[in-house]
């Protein structure tokens, strides 16, 4: 077993299936609708066409239409028949064919689903969860190619975690079903296909607010999260090649944040550089940045880099779509300047 | 890839380095942190180590050339590369000043739009010091000067507009015993008549004390002030101290100076009177808890000034022996950079080359320094009587910026008390 399939199931040592990551959200899904009966499915497209990327592929045959329902094209709607079943007692599970559809939905999950327990002072609470591909595909255009990780990170209320690997995908996937308050789960249509070892134990779980170290190294750290996760490894790689070892950190949980895990690397690597899709105005990362500087400012000896999406609505041009996203190249540029190399 | 190797900076005030020997031959295989070559610097000969593995494929410069900072010295890549291309262009780098580093190759088009979206390499610059004159150094290198005991006055940054980065206090660390043979021979023609005068080529140790004490008298405003002690009373101390040594050691009984005892006395008044303890920088005074004296030492070609840490909290003996040891391993050049860095108060002692009295110059960023003449036998009023005795004069000079006449006077009074009544001084 690789180094790096050590690292994906942390310190799992039950029995594990060789998956897809689409697979690995299947079985955390179906494991918890035989768990729990209180647990459904809703989207667009979810049963009968067996789910736009095929993530639900057979669990209409399995469940029932009872708990995998189809949906109009109304993401608003539905968001809000997900949110209402979750104030009284049922566990919804919303696919959006991509979380860019979602901006439709945003007032229900901003002034419902996130605000409902403190409003009714604790009496009520929402546990559902939201999933779908985020972030940049492969030409997709640029009103379907957003980080909408960013928007939602934002909100107290929410919980937001996103994925990189096909273990963290399944165990991740049920401890948000088991969650009592709404969790955005943000997975990736580039990952659907990743191949990876999932744990087959169906008590499996990762718990949220534990980031990952997916690398070791000392000499710098990478910070990321879902996709950008493989492209940081990748850096590392070349970086290992040109004499500096960093380590790259996999947050999967974006709120909450575990900041004892970025403390702790920064105060052994002294330099950071925070690589993600998204525009660098604010964001996800631009919080990354600052819990550095403030906890371990002493630590530092470089000012913190970002790596992230450029600053424009995503190119349709395939050339230019593949400058704007974040590449390896750019990480390595970034960890060589917090590095004072070249 | 190959790349080409520049001449590291391995001493903070380091701006030329001499290749005293390559301890690596083109062919040889390099690991990280392989002793690539030894570099004389201005302070000492520094281990010049490798960041890269791979294969040694060129040296630039032989043995004994003198390199400025950051100019190409060898390259280093995978067996069997070609590196003519690297070769010629080290060769232009290194017919241009300094601060012609070679630009980075750019592996990919989006690589090249960000390296040029990137700010540029700063050049190596002159001074690490923002425009306030506060020393530009990163937090974690502030967290590591502090837990060291380090002043970053001094230091020169490698990083981007000349940001003191962890990597410079690095090259303070790590060092290999010291030699600085004059360069180039020194003519002699005793021959009568000969009126010629005699050029002997500036050493690193000289560059050194000729900056730093140019820029210490240029920009330190100094001032004097001088007392003559009655010595007898501590010389009857020294007496009693070898007698009594003697007695119960012999031969093996340990050395013991009047400047061990007055190393003491000092550390003694400086926690008495903490604030000429002090150095001043651009936005604040700075008021040491630690007493690290600075000895100056003279040696073959120069003056180095080792430091005695924790001076306060050692006994005259321990001093002694630290003394002893720092000023062999001086007159060796064996002193690690950083022995000989971080001190709050200097003393020079004269006595030992008969002067009776002298001024010296304030060690930068230290506020005071000071000059010790030597025991002078001569005639002491004593009572209503004219009786043989000894005196001994000593002259503080301090950096008006921090200390002022009257603390200065304050020390001196409370180290002339320490010195008049010494037996005191080894109860601390």
């Amino acid at each position: 077993m690789s180094d790096t399939s050590n690292r994906e199931l942390g310190s799992y040592d039950g029995p594990v299936r060789e998956v897809r990551f689409r697979e690995a959200l299947r079985m955390g899904m179906a494991e918890e609708m035989d768990r729990d009966e209180k647990v459904f499915i809703l989207g667009e497209e979810v049963g009968h066409y067996q789910g736009a990327y095929k993530v639900t592929e057979g669990l209409l045959e399995r469940f029932g239409e009872k708990r995998v329902i189809d949906t109009p094209i109304t993401e608003s709607g539905f968001s809000g028949i997900a949110i209402g079943a979750a104030m009284v007692g049922l566990r919804p599970i919303v696919e959006y064919m991509t979380w860019n559809f979602s901006a439709v939905a945003f007032d229900q999950i901003l002034n419902n689903a996130a605000k409902m327990r403190q409003m009714s002072g604790g009496q009520l609470h929402v546990p559902v969860v939201f999933r779908a591909p985020n972030g940049s595909a492969k030409q997709v255009g640029s009103q379907h190619s957003h980080a909408m990780e960013h928007f939602y990170a934002h909100v107290p209320g929410l919980k937001v975690v996103a994925p990189a690997t096909c273990a963290d995908a399944k165990g991740m996937l049920k401890t948000a079903i088991r969650d009592d308050d709404p969790v955005l789960f943000m997975e990736s249509e580039t990952l659907y296909n990743l191949k990876g070892l999932c744990p087959e134990d169906t008590d499996f779980t990762v718990p949220f607010g534990k980031a990952r170290i997916a690398r070791e190294g000392s000499d710098a750290t990478i910070i990321s999260w879902s996709r950008i996760v493989h492209v940081a490894l990748e850096a590392a790689e070349e970086l290992s090649k040109q004499g500096l070892e960093v380590q790259v950190i996999d947050l999967r949980s974006l709120r909450p944040l575990d900041e004892e895990a970025l403390v702790a690397s920064v105060a052994k690597t002294h330099r950071a550089v925070v690589a993600y899709e998204g525009w660098p105005y604010g964001g996800v990362g631009a919080e990354v940045v600052d819990r550095i500087q403030r906890l371990a400012f002493d630590e530092l000896d470089a000012p913190i880099e970002r790596v992230t999406t450029l600053d424009v609505p995503m190119p349709y041009n395939a050339k230019l779509e593949q400058l704007v996203i974040p590449q390896a190249s750019r990480i390595v540029e970034a960890v060589k300047r917090v590095a004072y190399r070249g | 890839m190959a790349k080409i190797l520049d001449m590291p900076k391995l001493s903070p005030t380091m701006e030329e380095g001499q290749i005293s020997a390559w301890h690596k031959k083109v062919g040889d295989s390099v690991g990280v942190d392989d002793l690539l070559a030894e570099v004389e610097t201005d302070k000492a000969t520094m281990e010049f180590r490798s960041f890269d593995k791979g294969t040694l494929l060129a040296i630039l410069v032989p043995d004994g050339s003198v390199v400025k900072l950051g100019q190409p010295v060898a390259i280093v890549g995978a067996a069997g590369e070609d590196v003519s291309a690297l070769v010629a262009q080290a060769g232009a780098a290194s017919a241009k000043p300094a601060e012609a580093a070679p630009a980075p190759a750019a592996t990919t088009s989006s690589a090249a739009h960000v390296a040029t979206a990137a700010p540029a390499p700063a050049p190596s610059p002159a001074a690490s010091t923002s425009d306030s004159g506060r020393p530009k150094a990163s937090p974690y290198v502030r967290k590591l000067a502090r837990e060291r005991g380090l002043a970053l006055g001094g230091v020169e940054g490698s990083g981007p507009g000349g940001r003191i980065v962890a990597r410079d206090l690095d090259s303070l660390g790590a060092s290999s015993p010291a030699h600085a043979a004059p360069r180039g021979s020194v003519p002699r023609d005793p021959a009568h008549g000969d009126r010629s005068t005699e050029s002997r080529p500036l050493s690193m140790m000289r560059k050194t004390i000729a900056r730093r004490l140019t820029e210490s008298k240029q920009t330190v405003p100094h001032f004097y002030l001088t007392i003559d002690i009655d010595g007898d009373p501590l010389h009857e101390l020294r007496q009693k101290l070898l007698e009594d040594l003697g007695a119960s050691l012999g031969e093996g009984a340990p050395k013991l100076s009047f400047n061990d005892l007055l190393l003491k006395a000092v550390a003694i008044a400086l926690v008495r009177v903490p604030s000429c303890n002090a150095s001043f920088s651009a936005d604040a005074l700075l008021f040491h808890r630690r007493v690290d004296l600075s000895v100056a030492v003279a040696v073959e070609d120069g003056l180095v000034t080792p430091v005695v840490r924790d001076a306060d909290h050692k006994s005259v003996l321990e001093i002694a022996r630290e003394v002893r040891d720092l000023a062999k391993r001086a007159r060796d050049k064996k002193l690690r950079p950083e022995e000989m860095a971080g001190g709050t108060f200097s003393v020079s002692n004269l006595g030992m080359f008969g002067i009776d009295e002298f001024s010296a110059v304030i060690n930068p960023p230290e506020g005071a320094i000071l000059a010790v003449g030597q025991m002078r036998r001569e005639p002491v009023v004593r009572g209503e009587a004219i009786v043989p005795g000894r005196r001994m004069a000593m002259t503080l000079s301090c950096d008006h910026r921090v200390i002022d006449g009257a603390v200065g006077a304050a020390f001196l009074a409370e180290l002339r008390k320490l010195l008049e009544h010494p037996s005191q001084i080894l109860l601390y």
